[in-house]
Order: C-alpha cells, then sequence, then structure tokens
C-alpha cells in the first residue's frame, strides 16, 4: 500500500524551515553543519531525519528551536517566524515544542525526583496551583506507563535507561505540546525496551495529536514511525520522500548505500561488500559541487562543478543528485 | 563441530561482589570453539556477554570470582601464571574493544603503539617494526598508512581508530580474536566495512573469533555458530543458520521480532518483550525470562531449564515450551 504523500504537501505546514544555514567556529576555521537546507512538516506528520553522525541532523533539529543560531534562513513555526523572535515571545512559542535527547539519563537532573523534574516545565509556564500541577503529573506519567505513586518521590538513578526515557517523553508531554523533536531517542536502548519506546511515542502521537520531527542515524527504526523520510549527508538534504516510497526506490546513491548497509537478521541475505569506501569528509572543508561525489560510485566531472538542487523524481519524492538511481 | 576444539569454556560463572549483595554476571556457561571459526554471542547489555569474554581473556575486575575452566589451546586459563598469560595474550589470543577511543593510549602516537607491540612480541628491530606497521595499516585500509604512524589516536576519526585497534589485535598472527560490539559506536556505512575487514582477515589467517554483539543483524551473515545470552546464561545456541531458521527459546523469537524490519510498513506497532531483564543481584528461582516471557507456565517461574539438544545437530536451547517448529523443517 502506498501512502498518500499528497496529504503532507499541505498550504498550511505546521513547521517551515527555508534555507537554513547554521555554522560554529571552531578553532578559526568554519564547520558546514548546516548548509541551505529547506523542509516543511504537515500537522499530524512524523518527519524522519536520517544521516551518519556529523552530518548536521541534531544541529538541524536545535536550529529549530533556536537553541542554534542560524547563519541565515527562517524557521517558520504555524506561520509565526521563531527566527525573528526573542526573549518572552519566543519562550511562549517554545512550549508549543518540546525535545527528547538520545541519553535519558544525562538529561535529567539526578539531583531532583521525577515528580520535580516533571513539575518544573509548568511552574516555568506560569501554573501556580500546586494541586493543579500534582495531577497534571500523575496523568501524564500514567500516560507513559509509570505509575505515579512510585516513580514521582524517587530520583533518575533508581531507573533503567528505558524508564529514564519514558520520564523525559512525561516531561516533554506535559506542556500539551503540538510538536516534539526526538533526537536519537532510542538509541542508547536494548533492543527490547527500543521497541516499547517506539510503540509508547506512536501512541502518544495518536493520544495527543502530536506532530514530530524524528532524527535517528537507525534507518530501519526511522521506517518504524515516519510518514516521510528525509536524508541528510554533510549539511545537505540528499533525498526527501514518502517512507515507503524512498526505502522501496532510493534515488540517491547515499540513501541507497544506507540502506544496503544495514545487516539483515537473516543468514541467507549475505552482507554486501561496501561499493562506496572510506568515510565522509570533514564539513570544515566539504566537497566542492554534490558533497557526496568522494564517495559515490556515480560520480563524474558535473558531479565535482555543480551542486544538485533537490528537484522531483517521483510524487512526493525529491532528489539532489546528477545521476539519480530512479 | 569439527576438529579439536581451540577454546573450550566448561560450566564457567563470574560473580562480583557489589553493594547490593552478589551478582552473578555468568551462571553456568558451556561453549567451545574450533580454530578458524566464527562465533556470535548475541545478547542485551547487563546480560554477561562482556563478562564472559573478559573470563575467557583473564581481564575480570579484580573483585570478581571465577568459577569453571577456560581452555585455550592447551593452556587452562585460571590456572596460568602471569607471564604465561602475557605471552599468551600477546602472541594466540587478541581482543577488539567497542570503543577505540578508550582502548588506544591517547598521548601515544599510532605508530608507537604498533611498533611497540610488535618489537615486544615478534622481537623484530626498529626499521623491520615500522615497516611491518606500515602494511598492517594498509592491510586493515587506512590511507596514506605511512603518515599514519606519526598521528594521535584523536587525530583519526572513529572509524579508522577501530581499524588501528584492528591492526594492533591482529598483529601478532592470534589464533582467536575476541570482538567485544566493534562496531557499537560506529555508523552503519563503516560498520559494514569493518566487519567486512574483521571477516577477511579472519578468513586469510584462518583465525578463530567470537564476535559479541546486540545486534541480530551482525550475526546473521557473519558467524558459524550462534550463542544467545539472557541473564547471565547461554539460552540458546545452534548453528547461525538453524537458529534463524528453527529458533526454539521464545527470547530470541521476541528479540528478532523487537527489532523494526525494513520490510514492514511505516506505523506497523513492534512486537515489543514487556517488562525488563530481572536485577543480576536478585536472581529469580525459575527461568529469568519467565516474567517477560508469553509461553511461560507454572514450572517455568519454579525450576531453572537446563540446556536441553533439539532435534537438530548441534542445537540447544534452555526452555519448557520451547517454539514448536514445523513438520518437516527439522534439517
Amino acid at each position: 500500500m502506498m501512502l498518500d504523500s499528497s496529504r503532507f504537501v499541505s498550504t498550511n505546514p505546521l513547521l517551515k524551515v527555508e534555507n537554513l544555514v547554521v555554522e560554529y567556529a571552531v578553532g578559526g576555521n568554519t564547520v558546514h553543519a548546516v548548509s541551505d537546507v529547506s523542509l516543511e512538516i504537515a500537522r499530524g506528520e512524523t518527519l524522519g531525519l536520517v544521516g551518519e553522525s556529523g552530518c548536521g541532523k541534531s544541529t538541524l533539529g536545535r536550529a529549530v528551536l533556536q537553541l542554534r543560531p542560524a547563519v541565515s534562513g527562517r524557521v517558520l513555526f504555524d506561520g509565526e517566524e521563531l527566527t525573528a523572535m526573542q526573549g518572552k515571545r519566543l519562550r511562549q512559542m517554545r512550549r508549543r515544542v518540546q525535545l527528547i535527547f538520545q541519553d535519558p539519563i544525562a538529561s535529567l537532573n539526578p539531583r531532583r525526583r521525577i515528580g520535580d523534574i516533571i513539575a518544573e516545565p509548568l511552574l516555568i509556564a506560569g501554573l501556580k496551583d500546586s494541586k493543579k500541577r500534582h495531577e497534571l503529573v500523575c496523568e501524564v506519567l500514567s500516560a507513559v506507563g509509570l505509575d505515579p505513586a512510585l516513580v514521582m518521590g524517587r530520583l533518575p538513578h533508581e531507573f533503567s535507561g528505558g524508564q529514564c526515557q519514558r520520564i523525559c517523553i512525561a516531561r516533554a508531554l506535559v506542556l500539551n505540546p503540538e510538536f516534539i523533536i526526538c533526537d536519537e531517542p532510542v538509541s542508547s536502548l536494548d533492543v527490547s525496551i527500543r521497541a516499547q519506546i517506539l510503540n509508547l511515542l506512536e501512541e502518544m502521537k495518536a493520544r495527543f495529536g502530536l506532530t514530530l520531527l524524528f532524527i535517528a542515524h537507525d534507518l530501519a527504526v526511522v521506517k518504524a514511525v515516519s510518514d516521510r523520510v528525509a536524508v541528510m549527508y554533510l549539511g545537505r538534504l540528499c533525498e526527501v520522500g514518502p517512507s515507503e516510497q524512498l526505502f522501496a526506490h532510493p534515488a540517491h546513491p547515499y540513501t541507497a548505500l544506507l540502506i544496503e548497509a544495514i545487516p539483515v537478521p537473516d543468514p541467507d541475505v549475505r552482507p554486501a561488500e561496501m561499493v562506496a569506501a572510506g568515510e565522509p569528509p570533514s564539513p570544515i572543508a566539504p566537497p566542492s559541487g554534490c558533497r557526496f561525489r568522494t564517495r559515490c560510485p556515480r560520480a563524474d566531472q558535473r558531479c565535482a562543478g555543480e551542486m544538485p538542487e533537490l528537484r522531483v523524481v517521483a510524487s512526493g519524492q525529491y532528489v539532489a543528485c546528477h545521476h539519480p538511481l530512479t | 563441530m569439527s576438529g579439536p576444539a581451540l577454546l573450550s569454556v566448561e560450566n564457567v560463572a563470574v560473580d562480583l561482589p557489589t553493594a547490593r549483595g552478589n551478582l552473578r554476571a555468568v551462571d553456568g556457561v558451556d561453549l567451545s570453539l574450533g580454530a578458524g571459526r566464527t562465533l556470535g554471542i548475541v545478547g542485551e547489555s547487563g546480560c554477561g556477554k562482556t563478562m564472559l569474554s573478559r573470563a575467557i581473556l583473564q581481564l575480570l575486575p579484580k573483585k570478581a570470582r571465577l568459577n569453571g575452566r577456560v581452555m585455550f589451546d592447551g593452556h587452562d586459563l585460571a590456572r596460568c601464571d602471569a607471564e604465561t598469560l602475557r605471552k599468551l595474550r600477546a602472541r594466540s589470543l587478541a581482543v577488539v574493544f567497542q570503543d577505540p577511543m578508550t582502548s588506544l593510549n591517547p598521548v601515544l602516537t599510532i605508530g608507537t603503539q604498533l611498533i611497540e607491540t610488535l618489537q615486544e612480541h615478534l622481537e623484530l628491530d626498529a626499521m623491520q617494526a615500522k615497516k611491518r606497521s606500515v602494511e598492517l595499516l594498509a592491510a586493515v585500509g587506512i590511507p596514506a598508512a605511512g603518515q599514519r604512524l606519526t598521528q594521535y589516536p584523536h587525530q583519526l576519526s572513529g572509524g579508522m581508530r577501530q581499524r588501528v585497534a584492528i591492526a594492533i589485535a591482529l598483529s601478532c598472527e592470534p589464533k582467536l580474536l575476541i570482538a567485544d560490539e566493534p562496531t557499537t559506536a560506529l555508523d552503519v556505512t563503516i560498520q559494514a566495512q569493518i566487519l567486512d575487514l574483521l571477516a577477511r582477515e579472519q578468513r586469510r589467517r584462518h583465525m578463530a573469533m567470537i564476535l559479541i554483539t546486540h545486534d541480530l543483524g551482525v550475526v546473521a551473515g557473519r558467524t558459524d555458530e550462534v550463542a544467545v545470552m539472557y541473564a547471565g546464561r547461554v539460552v540458546e545456541r545452534a548453528p547461525t543458520p538453524a537458529l534463524f531458521k528453527n529458533m526454539r527459546m521464545p527470547y530470541t523469537e521476541a528479540l528478532l521480532a523487537a527489532v523494526p524490519k525494513l520490510d514492514a510498513a511505516p506505523h506497523t506497532p513492534l512486537p515489543a518483550i514487556s517488562g525488563r531483564p530481572p536485577d543480576p543481584t536478585r536472581p529469580i528461582k525459575g527461568c529469568s525470562f519467565s516474567p517477560r516471557c508469553r509461553y511461560a507456565e507454572s514450572p517455568c517461574h519454579c525450576d531453572k531449564p537446563q540446556l536441553v539438544n533439539a532435534e537438530a545437530p548441534d542445537h540447544q536451547y534452555a526452555c519448557f515450551h520451547p517454539i514448536q517448529i514445523a513438520a518437516g523443517a527439522v534439517a
């Protein structure tokens, strides 16, 4: 069954990123973390963002929340420009957007009790009624599958990684946000726990009507939860498309490489010897033209001279490549 | 299994004293591995797979107590003196750890670390050792190997550091290489390269290998046999094709089912395993997996199932209610 991707090309996306550029200064050099990235996320959609470490996917997530200043470009949330906001207005806007991090244990204050950790966003948002706060905390803890009576008075170290991630999800949900950025939410968890948390995120999304930006390096994990997938390489988008379409017919050689590299739990499937050897070049001095060309089996002269722009290859599928596979 | 075993682990148990009481990290494990063969050990964190590899290497924490016997190439490792162990570890028993940043010395150059090993154990002179180092680095796929000798670990990427760690491990032509989650810290394209490299070097050197991982996908295409561990015990063991085709232990089945599949449609709920592994300082009376197992019945909560032989050769599982396999499926 093909997903109807036209559903997500809405005239009024919840999040719109336009030509976003984020750079870091490192010892006199410039790291080109995010270069000219544009994307849209429709209300109720999950967009998966995949790429290897250092490709800029986390920086993009942070730049959306204005936790990283953009060099240029715009981020619009529900029609309002976040990149132009400051101070109180930005803080108010951020209540509608929450973040879940990779390491659940490190993202909880080890000296504070779970009840206080989850109540803090409410307190910052100005909810002074402590009884109401307690009620909301209990509600959200039950929603993520924890028993409030057992959990609220305890400290983070008393919980396993999977339970800590449930607590982080509860903290993100307590302000009733519309949009959650999940930055590698399951990559530090064991296989059996990972499935629980992925199911929980899907459940919460349906129950609270959330829109998600799901950042991960694991393609199978991304496919399991995403309506559409965006593939990033060295700061640039290579390919964007509906999940089923993108995995069945990858158009960018990098997407194909990523799919091929996943170890398949079937002994009859012999692992393919890697076609694209080598490693990603440094984002301080990215290659000219297409940034993937140094590892790409299809690269030629044109790829070195001319930067490929994103263009349509199939319904809802966009690729930035001079020699796409489809 | 053919030929005499290079490594045999006999009823090995590892106990660690902790503030919460005794922690039995490994609980009565038997394994054997022939020369040139590859054994995958699969399990989640805390299942004892790393402690088992430490027991084989005799690199357990000081407070740990080891019971049972580890026989390697005719030596009873637990009874070897320090000098014999040092020689064995140098020449025939090598290891590659998960994090190459912490297993390489950050204040010594790559060259120093390689050349030192070669001079010490192979008694090469400085020139020979340097030449051999360059050959080794080139063999593990490091470009401009000669120039890398003067670089420090922090100047290399994670994948390159792991290649260096592999070069050091292979430098003295070991008979057995233990790779403990060698690709967990690496990106997926680099993971595939490193696994290819290990497989190639293993074939070329006719070296035995233990590949420890949490990822069933990693062992599927690259091992001869697989042992699945849960709560310190081996709960299923079989030749790799048999394990994936006719798995009998519910934990193995549940572990495989919980992995998101590329061929599944988006938003398909995953068959997650409920609960979490037991606290190793509070051992469970019956089968350790019984609180999470969907097939568990009352005997599972009282008695510990021992490994029993399946119908297929070399296939063992520890379960009172094994998964029934289709008639005629037995090889």
